[in-house]
Parts: structure tokens; sequence; C-alpha cells
């Protein structure tokens, strides 16, 4: 209002403010930036394509159904774990915190006789225990979650290992807990409701996380704890809600992992631990909070799967796989490292 | 910069109605152990007016803001807000109340929009069941009122509020953070060195978006160290010295040179010399 002339003396402001020229790279940078999940969608398209053209029974719709099975589990416990990723938090304990849950479920329901629906929400309310137990410690105790879900991780171990005393349990094939293991099938195409129920779980958080002021919340608060706080945000509270919601996302993938398996057992969650943060890596959501989306996450799971059964499929040696993992994650990361150094 | 001389205190139209304070101080006092912080400072802010807070390290600027934005309990004295008596015991019910305050650390999210930062922890909700229970927000209602406030205040540097924050400069993430003072009908905005890490033409544009908060009615307090950014932009100017306050002036009755000397002491203005009100 004073000053009226700032904006028509200084042709400088306009060569400022309008995006410069931009060299096609930093073009790609800022479309990257903009949509997270496209880097990740890309890769897995171009893997998709490839493995399809060197194996040629990739494509064919039994090893397509059997390839998204085999993504269930990892990818609903990704869900959990983006949403404690995007507030810049990890959480290694997730998978053996499945596996308690699991073990919950499954010997309450073979070895005491209880109700599989009974049993399952039992089960649910552990695995929200679990997640409870990493947000206090994590809120309010102030411990960095690496630090808290490394000891959790082998405290829910111990417990676990204990609790089946080191036994597998198998369930009556007729178990309603082993109803996500059901397979529904479309033409040559067969999904289990396991998968189903996944990206049901993929659905609600995508929405919630977009619709609504928590999912708004939380990624301010991932993105810049202090700032958030200084807008008002009770971020201790939404760091607390985040791993809520994770264990929420753990009881579920424990039902979906009960079918997978016919039962639960005490010694499988070592791997899905780093499995969920490879997903969520690889699907382009940033380890330094507020950057990235659930979807992604499942994509992610989906590259890794499909690397291993492509591989596989072409008749290379199983360790290449891991090996071929190992890139993609440091990739993945070099990438967002990359995108995060966007500028005007 | 050279043409905003023409544009005097007294030139807007918000400065000679009010009489009644929007925030007034009385006899703030904070100690810090053995150390005295504030020693009894009165402070007067009025509706549409930019008060500049000055003062050397240590003469209790930032003590004196953080008991006003409720960041500090003071040890005694007490606060009007619009007549009101009040004792704020956090920022956010000083914010609640209408206190905005724009820390050094700029406070956005750079990963967010501007409309998203705009209405950061103030989200409009959707109507009915959606919007109280499940919390949904009302992003088209955000983006729409946050293009139409940015729209008001003539800031022309923020084109597309879909941008996110990371993606602009410093000066422009700076408009962001002071728009948002002015943005949720707050009466009072505290503006700590807004203007510390910007360019001269970054700088002109900050402060002329001050003037326009204040143009709309808001009381504002800058502190600033950058003297001629404080004489170009405040209508009086409260001088912290030792904890207390030295002196309140007005940029028409008393140079920068004057302003240095009753900040290091060397001057002392007779109260019928100040610009109390």
């Amino acid at each position: 209002m004073s000053d009226p002339t700032t904006e028509t003396e200084t042709p400088a402001s306009a060569a400022d403010l309008a995006p410069a020229n931009h060299s096609p790279l930093e073009r790609l940078q800022h479309i990257l930036h903009r949509s997270p999940a496209l880097s990740p969608l890309i890769v897995l398209v171009a893997a998709i394509i490839v493995f399809g053209i060197v194996a040629p029974n990739f494509l064919r719709p039994q090893a397509l159904s059997l390839l998204v099975q085999q993504v269930a589990v990892v990818g609903a416990l990704a869900v959990g774990q983006t949403v404690i990723i995007l507030t810049a938090g990890i959480d290694l304990s997730i998978g053996i915190a499945m596996v308690l849950a699991s073990l919950v479920m499954a010997k309450l329901n073979h070895d005491h006789g209880v109700p599989g629906l009974i049993a399952l929400l039992i089960g649910i309310v552990v695995a929200l225990l679990t997640g409870l137990l990493n947000g206090v410690l994590v809120t309010r105790l102030h411990l960095p979650p690496f630090i808290v879900t490394l000891g959790t991780f082998s405290i829910f171990t111990a417990v676990s290992l204990l609790y089946a005393a080191g036994q597998t349990v198998s369930l009556d094939p007729n178990a309603f807990l082993l109803w996500t293991g059901k397979t529904l099938s479309i033409g040559s195409v067969s999904i289990t409701w396991g998968v189903i129920l996944m990206l049901l779980l993929y659905a609600v958080v995508s929405w919630v996380l977009r619709t609504t002021a928590w999912g708004r919340h939380l990624y301010a608060t991932g993105d810049d704890v202090d700032a958030a706080d200084l807008a008002g945000i009770s971020t201790k509270r939404v760091l607390l809600s985040a791993y809520v919601v994770a264990g929420l996302t753990v009881g579920i993938a424990a039902w979906i992992v009960c079918g997978r398996v016919g039962g639960a057992d005490p010694n499988s969650g070592l791997n899905y631990n780093l499995l969920s943060i490879t997903a969520v890596v690889i699907g382009g959501t940033s380890l330094f909070g507020g950057r990235g989306l659930v979807v992604g996450s499942l994509i992610g799971a989906l590259i890794v799967q499909v690397f291993n059964s492509g591989l596989a499929l072409a008749g290379v040696d199983p360790n290449y796989q891991v090996l071929a993992t190992g890139i993609l994650v440091i990739l993945a990361v070099s990438v967002d490292q990359w995108i995060r150094r966007v500028k005007a | 910069m050279t043409t905003d001389t023409v544009d005097t205190p007294a030139a807007h139209p918000g400065a000679a109605p009010a009489t009644q304070p929007i925030l007034e101080a009385e006899g703030m006092v904070k100690l810090f152990g053995r150390v005295v912080g504030l020693r009894g400072v009165d402070l007067r802010l009025f509706p549409g007016e930019v008060l500049a807070v000055i003062g050397d390290n240590g003469a209790g600027k930032s003590t004196l803001i953080k008991c006003l934005s409720g960041a500090m309990i003071p040890d005694r004295g007490t606060l009007q807000l619009d007549g009101q008596q009040v004792a704020f015991r956090s920022t956010q019910e000083a914010r609640t109340a209408g206190i905005e305050t724009v820390y050094q650390t700029l406070a956005v999210a750079p990963a967010l929009d501007i409309a998203s930062n705009l209405y950061l922890g103030r989200e409009i909700r959707k109507s009915g069941f959606a919007g109280s229970v499940l919390r949904m927000l009302d992003t088209v209602a955000m983006k729409k009122h946050a293009e139409q406030y940015i729209k008001d205040l003539g800031i022309s540097t923020l084109q597309n509020i879909n941008q996110a924050v990371e993606t602009l400069s410093g000066g422009q993430r700076q408009i962001v953070a002071v728009a948002r003072t002015g943005a949720f009908g707050s009466k009072v905005a505290i503006l700590d060195e807004p203007t510390a890490a910007l360019g001269v033409r970054e700088t002109a544009q900050v402060l002329r978006l001050v003037r326009d908060l204040r143009d709309k009615g808001l009381g504002v307090i800058l502190i600033s160290h950058n003297m001629p950014n404080v004489f170009e932009t405040a209508d009086r100017i409260h001088v912290q010295r030792l904890g207390g306050r030295a002196a309140v002036i007005s940029p028409k009755t008393h140079s920068m040179q004057d302003a240095v000397a009753i900040m290091t002491g060397a001057m002392v203005v007779p109260e019928e010399e100040q610009s109390l009100r």
C-alpha cells in the first residue's frame, strides 16, 4: 500500500519469482517432488515389463496371483510403518509385534478354545498395546524411536518365544482365523481375502491421511516438529496416535499372517521388521519425515516381490534377489535426497 | 525503499482514532534467580499501530516479548488485552486470545503448501459429522479463503497457493509466516526479527506486509535490530535498557542517533517529550 512503486519499478521481482529456465533434469526433480509415489511406480512398471520379457512365465496369472499374495503381510505392515516414518520415526519392532499378536490369536483359539472372532479381537488389542507402549516411550520418555523399538523388538521377541514355548501353532483349516488365507478366484486369477483386507487398509489409511486434520497434522509433525508445535498442533498426541494406528495395522497384519501360514510361528518375525522398512523406503517415503504417500509403500513392497519372483523365474541364483533389494534401497534413498534438494 | 519515507506514520488510516490500548502491560517483572530480566516494565500497544521494541542485547526485549506471548510467565505485573485482564500460561492460550507471534526460527512446515501452512493447526473442517467426528478437512474452502486473503493483502509474490513452502525463497516464507498472524481475527501480532535473514528487497516486502496488517487494524509489535527498518515502519518506538523501559519515542520527534543514545544510556528523554500516549 505504502510503496506501490516497488512492484513496477523493479523488474527483478518477476524474474525472481517466476520459475527460471529449468533444465529437463530440474523439471523432472520438480515433478517427482510433487508426486512422491511416481518414481517407485515407474520402477514397478519397468520391472514388470523387463521380467515379462526375460522370464516368460512371469506374466502368467498364476504367477502374478502368487506374487500379490506374497505381498499381503509385508504390505499390511508397511501401512503402519509408513505412518510412523512420516513422523520421522521408525519401528524396528513391527514384525515381531505382529508375530506376538498372531500367536495370541492362534493360541487362544487353538489351546483355549476361545471363539475365533474373540481371539482375533484380543489379538488386535495386544497389537494396539505394543504400539501404545512404543508411543508412550517415545513421547513421555523422549527416547529416540530407533532405540525404543530396538528395545521393544527384543522384548516382544522374548515374550513371543516364552509364550509359545518355541512351538508353532497350527490351526484347523476351517478356523475363522484362517479366513484371510482363503482364495477368491476370478477366472485364473486367485487372490486371498488377506490381500483384499490389505488393499482395504491402504484405501482407508490413504483417505484418512489425505482428508482429515489428523493426517495433515501427522505430516506437519514429521516435517518440522517445532513449527507444528508453534502452529498449535499437539505434536505429542499426534506422535502417540501414530504408534497406536501402527498397532492397529499390526493387528490386521497378524490376522493376514495367520491365514498365510495356517497358524502362528514364533520364529518368523525377524524378516518382517526390515522388509516393511524396505517397502516404505523404496516406496518413496522420506526417512526424514513429512514426505511420502502410504500407497507408495504398497508399490515398494510389490517392487521387492517382483524382483524376487522375476529373478527366481529367470533362473537366477536366489542370493541375487537379496543383492537386488539392497541396491534398490540405496537407490531409493539417493533419489529421495536428490528430490529433497528441490529449488523454486 | 526510498519511497517508503513518504509514508509518514500519520498517513495511514488507523492511526488517529484508537484511544483504547489493545494490549497493556503494567509493571512487568521477571527474575531469573538473582538476575533481573524485567524490572517493572510498562508497555501500551494501540490497534492500528506498529510499536517497535528496540534495545541492546540483554536489555530485556526477548523477555518482555515472551511475557506478552505466553512463552514466559511474569513474576509480577498485569496484562490487559482489549480491556480484559489476562494471564497466559502458554503460547497457545495467548494465541487463542488473539495474540499471534512469529518467532525468529521460521515456524512453517516446509513440505506443506502455502494454504496448508496458513491454516496449520486451525484447519477449516467440513460441516456436520464428517467435520466434527471424522475431522475431515474442507480443503476447497481453505484454498479459496487463503487465496482471497493473500489477494486482499496485496501479496503479489505468492502466486500459487498450492506451492510447497520449501520451494519458496526466504522472504516469501517469512511473508507466509507474517501473513498467518493476521488471518484468524487476531488482535495483536508480535514479530521477532522478521527481516533478520533477508535481503533488501525481501525486507521491503515483509515490512510492507507489516504495515498492511497494521492498516487492517492489528496492533503490531516489531522487534528489530535494524534501525532504518524500525524508523521506516514503526509509529512509536519502545526502547528497552537494562531490563526497564528507557523511553517511548516517535520517529517524527527523534532520530536514529537519539534512539542509539537512549539505548546506551547516553541520553535521557523527559516524559513530556516521549510518545507515551
